[in-house]
């Protein structure tokens, strides 16, 4: 059913009794042309398998419920301030996709642009961002270059008298911002679901089928599946499953904590990060500040992390912002991350026919769903990568070729 | 006004008075009491507004679970939002505000949003503020954000102190309600070490909320005795106000400490303490959360958890209604009809879901079996509730029980996933509960006294004889046990209204009837749509039953719905005791070098750099901005002398029979051929190719080198180093020091600069070119006999020297340096001085190497030997990093001259489109050089090096600049280096 | 978590800095024919394994020994603690 404002206020006044399922619940098919692991990414490579390139018989396996991965687990940040040529035209098509993603899918996922602000505390650090927000403009997204008085005007709240590492600017993003997360998982399984693509939730893939060095489809623990062309994208957990078409991967399973506090009246412009510390927040449409830091740093696929990453992320808080004491700490979560060897994402077909890889987002993952699923969609459909993810490669490593925007090499723990 | 509803009994001190305000009208407790205690004393049922609807509530419960009662205590920069009036002490003087309303919390404005509920059901968010596209940005989400979060901060800085403490010990016992208690004492005795934490002012748990007896006492009698043993045990520590929020990894457990909220002021001590207890093993006696039914109209004040209302009627003397009925479908709700006709309250009905009860004499009480409330009356406090079969009671209080869930929390934060028990329809700990954990009492599930008691004890027993404690059998406990019978009830059905699930958050039994219908069939997903259990509560009182509701709708046992996933904290936690001390000032360690007073002293500005302060100039008399300094800085030091605090380098001892052959593997150049008193400079890899760190290493002997670092990188580097020696080449003879802290050093640069150190050195060591040449090294003796170490390095491209001394006498060597070179005018300077003469001189720094830089891009590809196999040698040669359009550092000069270079800048060709396509690379550095009169730059441009006198353009969109430059060698000033060498 | 240090005993894994897979002791020879393929192995692809994981921790807030940490990727839990150094002589590593 389409949503209107007609659709609710019938529904309003018929004691709301005539809403529709969002998506069915089909049991798996025999066979699909194309089979997709993963309802993250993988739920918006399906929307767009079906939308953009037309596949009609396409299937979205999910091993628990719809939005259990990371696209339900993450601090919901949208953005494109990124530096390298490789990486800045694959996320700012995100930023424009999230930018018309509610007509879209008839679905308001809450895309929320009221800027992001990665702030600086020394000459190096301001130059730097003078650098990368060079290459955003030259690139068509948006980037501007506050100095401290420019901070203090949009985040008077700051610590500006009494800071260990003093405020000196910041790099201004207007069109980052925040995206409800949940629903963005919510709105493309619906919209593919109308266009015919089976969302299998509860769906395990336990194997895959491959011989001759071609894969036809999967083992799930809801029976075979056979296809013509298989793709993954269950970042977090990449490692593991791709495991079972006997791969190696550049990647390290870590855990990354978020946190919620309670809700509060608005306080928060945009997205804040702090350049002297682990420490990035924006407040929810809900009030709670959401915030995070950096990974715990061992690898892990435990979902829960330890209480020294928890304290420095607080600490990073209160530095920046020290009116958030009194501001309470409601939830803690332990989210799955990928972490590639130079905190870059593979867009890839593999060495195995009709096997085609997506993963390695780093903590990174949610703000490229939307071109991450076009991407990939135009990698399975097509058989040839889209140029904004040219560079994304596996064997990127082996040519001497990485994306690495932090600039810390071969550890992923650093990125 | 009186304290209308306060009755006889219970632990509060009627002879201390305590004086409050909510909301600014002044009313009475007595020490003892909670916030919420007092006000229900004082007749105040409204307290609040919910969050959706901003319908009117009340005080739903008496603990941590509170839904609605959440007020902003204090006021200013102490307010402190969101707290639970249920758990708040009373203190004289408190000063309380409710929140989320507009007007007043009578006649709230917002309220309205009640009438359109009919269009706000669950998810309406998603499905509209569509139309038009541009609507949402400017109309509709502000008026949402408008509308979110609770209370509100402050806006200044919390004004209190927090500190972090550690605790080891060998059994941790989670909450002191009887079983907590009864597990203390068994470990206690044991002579375990045993930490007894309780979120409550008032040790005791449940039995200061009950009538039980326990050997013939009081169950609070019971309890103070056992407090009394507990602390005559020195092996036992009792941490009352002491909530114990989360279980982590190896028996760590996250606990706060609350010291001062119950005072009117911190008066300069921690507020709160933040523990962190290391335990061997841990009893978790967590007790349980009594659970509503929902029914339409089941939010108005007054309507409570039924144990909640004997809670404030025996532990505070407290009647939440005159007129009070009950509504349960367990045996644990009759005992508020019991108590409460025991202390004299008028209890008008109960009713029972359940037809076939046996029920205790509830004198001049209505009895209803199989019945049901179906609807409630009273805006902004209960007034009567309607029964199924028709008929209106007329109530101003209704004791609502569903049963209980035992608090699983900290079982589960490993994962633990809760299992399902039929007989007591509840959830008790299961799957993978933490290592050395043990649940006892009513967390377990075990919801009488005997089994609670009997539970600690063995637990206790068991780990204490693990632990190679010994235990004695310990005398049985006569404990009254009372009836837990219960068939589950979880909402009234067919009757119209809405019936809340989740208060705070607003959530009905329609929402979630509407979620199941459009796809939304697991637990998580329905917390995610509904938003059922992400309030402030976490769900305390909501989430069972709002699964159980779930599972209604999809046919399913609420076994097999299964519960979301429990996370830390177990409640919520200030921000500010979770960062402790480390905020403003002290959020990091400050490291100061060991002449950093003698700097201040001469008015240094100083810049941050890493965790170090470092000069960055040195202001003079009649010089209004920073360029006037550090142009006199370079120019003096370039006509005379200067002397720059280089302490902050990374210094590492080397020493051992095969030094030279690890730096060879270490650095990608060659070092074992260097000669003794000789210096060289050494160019690190990562093990991936890229140029890691820079710095210089002196042989001061046959077996000893000293390596330099950059300041960034010296922990790092040094980290490495042990890498390559302990796992790389475990049998290389070589032993590593960091000493960095250990030495003062000074770089002494210019012209005079060998003519100053005359006069510092001991007088029989020879400075001249002939003995110690450019990259010589020597310990000599500084001042008549302190030990130092000379290097005649330079940074600057002056004839230079770095000279070291231990870190005790690095002020007085400054000092005494500066004395000295008075005949010179030697200047000191700062880091924007030697950032100067380093862009100047052409040395590429930490702007260049930005982690993506090869020994290629910085023009010094033939240092990287192909001899011998070194770090980062192999993965150097990948093709992409070899590519002939590889950027190369280059010097970039304004055409005109007059123009200021910046950095970051990138590289476009005159009239190039202003496109990634046509990038050409970027500007790394730039200074001001007052040597040449210009602004110079080094940087990184495709074939840099082959385009030597090309013009393009430095273009930084981000600073409004567009100017050219052109492109020449990085090595402005005295290229040949003649004057180093000097 | 806490790292049972073999001569420090149970020390905060707070102390200690993570490096990743212990394999990391295995650094090829870079002088053999096929060492860009063999480091290109070593240095960047991993086993990544959910379950059982040997790891290099470096105490480098104590006493700055290597360690190699044998721990569950799942559970977290430890099943044992060597000094790095003796780990990379039994792997055959000397000069």
């Amino acid at each position: 059913m389409r949503y209107s404002a007609w659709t609710l206020f019938k529904e309003g006044i018929s004691g709301n009794r005539g809403w529709k399922p969002m998506w069915r619940e089909p049991d798996p098919k025999s066979e699909y042309d194309i089979v997709v692991v993963g309802a993250g990414h993988g739920m918006a490579t399906g929307y767009y398998l079906a939308k953009e390139f037309g596949c009609r018989s396409v299937a979205v396996l999910e091993k628990g419920w719809l939005g259990s991965g990371n696209i339900g687990r993450n601090t919901t940040i949208v953005r494109s301030n990124y530096m390298l040529p490789e990486n800045q035209p694959f996320y700012e098509l995100s930023l424009k996709l999230w930018e018309g993603l509610e007509q879209a899918l008839n679905f308001n996922v809450m895309v929320s642009q009221r800027g992001i602000i990665n702030l600086c505390h020394s000459d190096p650090q301001r130059d730097a961002f003078a650098r990368r927000g060079n290459a955003m403009r030259l690139s068509g997204a948006d980037a501007e270059l506050l100095d401290r008085d420019g901070v203090r005007r949009l985040c008077p709240f700051l610590n500006f008298e009494n800071a260990r590492f003093p405020i000196t600017g910041g790099l201004w993003q207007k069109r980052g911002g925040t995206v409800r997360h949940d629903a963005v998982a919510w709105g493309y399984a619906r919209a593919a679901d109308d266009l015919g693509v089976d969302l299998v939730q509860n769906c395990e893939v336990t194997g895959f089928l491959i011989s001759n060095g071609t894969c036809t489809g999967v083992e799930t623990t809801r029976g075979t599946i056979k296809a013509k062309k298989v793709g993954v994208a269950v970042a977090g957990s990449s490692g593991r499953v791709m495991a079972r078409a006997g791969m190696r991967l550049p990647i390290e399973s870590h855990v990354l904590q978020a946190f919620v506090s309670e809700g509060l009246k608005p306080v928060l412009p945009g997205v804040l990060t702090f350049g002297a510390g682990h420490f990035y927040v924006s407040q929810s449409d809900k009030g709670g500040l959401v915030f995070g830091g950096d990974i715990d740093g061992y690898n892990s696929y435990a979902q829960r992390g330890n209480l020294p990453t928890v304290e420095d992320v607080c600490e990073g808080g209160m530095a920046l912002m020290p009116m958030i004491g009194r501001a309470r700490l409601l939830r803690i979560w332990g989210g799955l991350v990928d972490m590639s060897m130079d905190g870059s994402p593979f867009i890839d077909k593999t060495h195995i026919e009709g096997l085609y890889f997506n993963g390695g987002w780093n903590y990174g993952g949610f703000k490229a769903t939307p071109a991450s699923g076009y991407c990939f969609a135009h990698l399975i459909a097509r058989d040839a990568p889209h140029p904004f993810a040219a560079g994304m490669r596996l064997d990127r490593f082996r040519r001497g070729a990485a994306i690495d925007e932090k600039g810390v090499g071969a550890q992923p723990n650093l990125h | 006004m009186t304290q209308r509803f306060r009755i006889g009994g219970g632990l509060v001190d009627r002879s201390k008075t305590l004086r409050f305000k909510f909301n600014g009208m002044s009313l009475e407790g007595h020490t003892g009491d909670t916030l919420a205690s007092a006000l229900l004393a004082n007749g105040r049922r409204l307290v609040g507004r919910s969050f959706k609807y901003h319908r009117p509530r009340g005080i739903f419960s008496a603990g941590p679970e509170e839904p609605n009662a959440l007020v902003t205590l204090r006021s200013g920069s102490s307010a402190e939002p969101n707290t639970r009036a249920t758990t708040a002490e009373l203190f004289d003087g408190l000063a309380a505000s409710s929140q989320n309303h507009r007007l007043s919390l009578n006649f709230d404005l917002m309220a309205v949003g009640d009438f359109l509920s009919p269009f706000l059901s669950a998810g309406f968010y998603y499905k509209t503020f569509m139309w038009p596209k541009s609507f949402w940005e400017k109309v509709y989400e502000p008026a949402i954000r408008a509308s979110a979060g609770l209370g509100a901060l402050s806006g200044e800085p919390d004004p209190d102190i927090y500190d972090k403490g550690f605790i080891h010990c060998d059994i941790l016992v989670v909450g002191a309600g009887a079983a907590g208690l009864a597990a203390a004492l068994t470990a206690g005795k044991s002579g375990a070490s045993v930490v007894l934490a309780d979120e409550d002012f008032q040790i005791g748990g449940r039995l200061n909320a009950e009538t039980h007896t326990i050997n013939g006492k009081s169950g609070t009698a019971w309890a103070r005795d056992a407090v009394g043993e507990l602390e005559a045990m020195e092996n036992v520590r009792i941490m009352p106000r002491t909530t114990v929020y989360g279980s982590f990894d190896h028996g760590v457990f996250g606990a706060i400490e609350r010291c001062t909220d119950h005072l009117p002021s911190s008066n300069g001590r921690p507020r709160q303490i933040l523990w962190r207890i290391y335990s061997k093993r841990s009893v978790l006696c967590s007790g349980a959360t009594e659970r509503p039914i929902a029914f339409p109209g089941n939010d108005r004040p007054g309507i409570m958890l039924a144990a909640s209302v004997r809670t404030y009627a025996n532990r505070y003397g407290v009647i939440p209604g005159k007129r009070v009925t009950v509504f349960t479908c367990c045996d644990d709700g009759w005992r508020t009809a019991s108590d409460l006709i025991d202390k004299g309250v008028r209890v008008t009905a109960v009713l029972d879901t359940r037809d076939n009860v046996n029920f205790p004499q509830v004198p001049g009480a209505r009895v209803e079996l199989a019945e049901r409330v179906v609807a409630t009356r009273g805006r902004t406090g209960l007034a009567g509730i309607k029964l199924q079969r028709g008929d209106w009671i007329e109530t101003d209080c209704l004791a609502v029980s569903g049963g209980w869930n035992p608090n699983v929390h900290l079982s589960c934060h490993q994962r633990g996933r809760p299992r399902w028990r039929d007989d007591i329809a509840a959830f008790v700990p299961g799957g993978s509960i933490p290592e050395g954990m043990k649940i006892a009492g009513a967390a377990s599930g075990a919801l009488t006294l005997s089994d609670a008691i009997g539970q600690g004890r063995s637990a206790a027993a068991e780990f204490a004889s693990d632990l190679g404690y010994r235990t004695e059998a310990e005398s049985k406990i006569n404990a009254s046990d009372e009836k837990t019978g219960i068939s589950a009830f979880w909402s009234v059905s067919g009757a119209p209204g809405r019936a809340w699930v989740d208060f705070q958050n607003d959530v009905t039994v329609k929402d979630i009837a509407v979620a199941a219908r459009e796809g939304y069939r697991s637990s998580e997903m329905l917390k995610r749509y509904t938003t059922a259990g992400m309030a402030t509560d976490q769900g305390k009182t909501a989430n069972v039953l709002a699964l159980a509701l779930l599972a209604e709708q999809t046919g399913k046992s609420v076994a097999e719905e299964g519960t979301t996933i429990y996370r830390p904290p177990y409640t919520a936690i200030p921000i500010g005791a979770l960062a402790g001390r480390s905020r403003d000032k002290d959020f990091r360690p400050i490291r100061y070098t060991p002449s950093h007073r003698w700097a201040e002293s001469q008015g240094a500005v100083f810049v941050e750099t890493g965790n170090w302060l470092r000069a960055q100039w040195y202001p003079r008399r009649g010089e209004a901005h920073w360029r006037q300094s550090v142009d006199r800085e370079v120019s003096e030091t370039r006509r005379s002398v200067g002397i720059c605090d280089v302490s902050t380098l990374g210094k590492i001892e080397i020493f051992g029979r095969d030094v030279g052959e690890f730096l060879d593997r270490v650095y990608a150049n060659t070092f074992n051929t260097l000669a003794v008193g000789k210096i060289r400079y050494g160019l690190m890899l990562r093990e991936d190719g890229i140029v890691y760190d820079d710095g210089t290493t002196a042989r001061l002997g046959k077996r000893h080198f000293v390596m330099t670092t950059t300041t960034a990188n010296a922990a790092l580097v040094y980290r490495n180093l042990e890498f390559a020696r302990q796992c790389l080449w475990p049998d290389l003879d070589v032993h590593l020091i960091s000493a960095t802290d250990g030495w003062a050093q000074y770089s002494v640069a210019g012209p005079n600069s060998r003519d100053l150190l005359r006069k510092v050195v001991e007088p029989s060591f020879d400075l001249s070119k002939e003995n110690f040449p450019f990259m010589a090294c020597a310990e000599t003796t500084v001042f008549g006999g302190v030990p130092s170490r000379l290097f005649r390095i330079s940074f600057s491209g002056e004839l230079a020297y770095e000279i070291a001394v231990p870190a005790k006498y690095g002020r007085s060597m400054m000092e005494r340096l500066m004395s000295v070179g008075e005949e010179f005018e030697a200047t000191p300077y700062g880091t924007e001085a030697l950032g100067v003469m380093r862009v100047e001189k052409g040395h590429f720094a930490g702007n260049e190497l930005d982690g993506r830089t090869t020994a290629l891009n910085l023009g010094l590809g033939r240092m990287v030997s192909k001899k011998k196999d070194c770090i980062g040698n192999v993965l150097s040669e990948r093709p992409e990093l070899n590519r002939s359009d590889a950027v190369k550092l280059s010097g970039f000069k304004p055409v005109n001259r007059s123009g200021m270079l910046t950095a970051g800048a990138h590289f476009l060709s005159p009239g190039q489109d202003e496109t990634m396509g046509n990038d050409q690379g970027w500007m790394s550095s730039v200074a001001y050089s007052p040597t040449l009169g210009h602004s110079i730059g080094l940087g990184f441009i495709a074939r840099g090096d082959e385009r030597r006198g090309e013009t393009v353009r430095a273009v930084d969109l981000v600073r409004g600049k567009d100017v050219d430059v052109e492109i020449v060698s990085p090595h402005f000033y005295d290229p040949e280096g003649v004057r180093q060498r000097g | 978590m806490i790292i049972d240090h073999p001569l420090l005993g149970p020390r905060d894994a707070a102390e200690f800095v993570c490096l990743g897979d212990a394999s990391l002791i295995e650094r090829p020879d870079g002088r053999a024919d096929d060492a860009l393929e063999k480091f290109y192995q070593y240095q960047f692809i991993r086993d990544n394994p959910d379950g059982v994981h040997r790891e290099l921790w470096f105490h480098e807030y104590g006493d700055r020994s290597w360690l190699v940490v044998t721990r569950n990727t799942l559970t977290h839990e430890i099943y044992n603690v060597e000094l790095a150094r003796e780990v990379a002589r039994e792997m055959g590593r000397g000069r």
